[in-house]
């Protein structure tokens, strides 16, 4: 009896952690026409949030096109399909790598120091101290960085994707000695603005409202010790990513399953 | 760090976003070329389409003039039905041919268009009557056997005679 108490107890739990996120990412959107009429804030969160990262998205992205494009050559040359070399590094860095390692960079680097930031400001009772003087931390502290990371998610994930590009033909024309009109042509012809480029945007989008919800439900949720703090920092990282890489798997589903 | 410096930094990212945004689309996709324009659309029916898929371009001469934009079967007669978006500067003939064709060995295949002579010219929701179908490896294959034997046979026949 008393173990089927205990696994009512666990599940009710789960479901109340689930209803408590549900509830929390709801205020957050209610929380969202404030963060607009306080742009400023906002745009101090998109430079902690974005233009910090780029440097690690950017880095990651050279490298990332540069790799592809030399382990691709080395099996597209096996069918004579060197020339494609482009095609397969733009199709695969836009469509899923783009918008997936830029989001599990994303949490790796602006998630957890946003959790970090609200542990510690839930820590030092400064939430707290918010609530007493009557100012929503909601629409103060947390919906700018809110909208913060889902507006530099999309714009990190494209130039990701840009550089990884570059990256590519840095390799394919400079190193492999693919001709350069060939590169450019058969990727414009191969790739298509909307359905490829479009998609792989949208995605980012919604990796960027996963990740910065759910570093801000870590941060806030945090027990207000020096360990709470680690722990919700670790628990960032493990959930955005393992959610990124499953949501990743729906939307593509989605959006690429007919040809 | 000032405020001003900030937003100046803040802007320079999100203009460097957009920037890559409009490399990826114009350089490295399909935004430029071809776009749904100016442009008429016919139909061509063919026996098989072989693996003809939509977007594959329509090319005369080998110059790229036009996407196919859709692809049917016609439930009464069942032949594929071809929409072919051609762009508007290019006019050809009523009598003018399309043909599937594969781009090198193991390429993409696409549809070609070979003028004919006629004085009028196609206009949009006319259909394309001369038509030749992708070639189907299985079939020549079969076809070619099939003369083989019949030549194996004939000969058999005159040694008989001998």
């Amino acid at each position: 009896m008393d173990r089927i108490a205990a696994l009512g107890a666990r599940i009710l739990a789960v479901l109340r952690g689930w209803g408590h996120a549900s509830l929390f990412f709801l205020d957050l959107l209610r929380a969202l026409p404030q963060a607009l009429r306080r742009f400023d804030l906002t745009v101090v969160q998109m430079h902690a949030i974005g233009n910090r990262s780029l440097v690690i998205i950017l880095a990651s992205g050279l490298a990332v096109g540069f790799v592809l494009a030399l382990q691709m050559y080395y099996a597209l040359v096996k069918y004579g399909a060197a020339e494609s070399l482009g095609l397969v590094v733009n199709l695969s860095l836009v469509r899923e790598l783009g918008p997936v390692v830029t989001a599990l960079l994303f949490a790796g680097r602006a998630g957890t120091s946003l959790t970090a930031e609200i542990g510690l400001m839930k820590a030092g009772e400064q939430i707290a101290a918010l609530e007493l003087m009557a100012i929503d931390p909601r629409a103060r502290v947390l919906a700018p960085r809110f909208l913060a990371g889902v507006l530099s998610m999309p714009l990190l994930a494209i130039l990701f994707s840009a550089i990884g590009i570059l990256g590519a033909w840095v390799v394919a024309v400079g190193l492999i000695g693919i001709d350069a009109g060939n590169f450019w042509s058969i990727q414009q012809s191969g790739v298509d603005a909307w359905r490829d480029v479009g998609n792989g945007v949208a995605k980012s989008f919604v990796f960027g409202i996963l990740c910065t919800a759910v570093a801000l439900y870590q941060g806030y949720e945090t027990e207000a010790t020096p360990e709470g703090v680690a722990y919700a920092t670790t628990r960032t990282v493990v959930t955005s990513s393992l959610a990124v890489l499953g949501m990743d798997f729906i939307l593509t589903a989605l959006m690429f399953s007919t040809p | 760090m000032s405020k001003r410096t900030i937003e100046i930094l803040v802007g320079l990212f999100v203009l460097l976003g957009l920037a890559a945004l409009l490399f990826v689309a114009l350089k490295a996709a399909n935004l430029t070329s071809f776009s749904s324009g100016d442009t008429y659309q016919v139909k061509a029916r063919f026996d098989n389409i072989g693996g003809l898929k939509p977007r594959a371009p329509v090319r005369s001469a080998g110059v790229v003039v036009g996407r196919v934009t859709a692809i049917g079967l016609d439930p009464k007669t069942f032949q594929g039905v071809v929409t072919l978006d051609i762009d508007r500067s290019f006019l050809f003939p009523k009598d003018s041919s399309a043909k599937i064709l594969t781009a090198g060995l193991l390429g993409d295949q696409y549809v070609g268009l070979e003028p004919g002579g006629d004085e009028k010219n196609l206009a949009a929701g006319d259909v394309i009557k001369q038509t030749q179908s992708a070639v189907v490896l299985e079939n020549l294959i079969g076809q070619f056997l099939f003369s083989k034997a019949a030549d194996a046979g004939a000969e058999a026949g005159a040694g008989g005679k001998k």
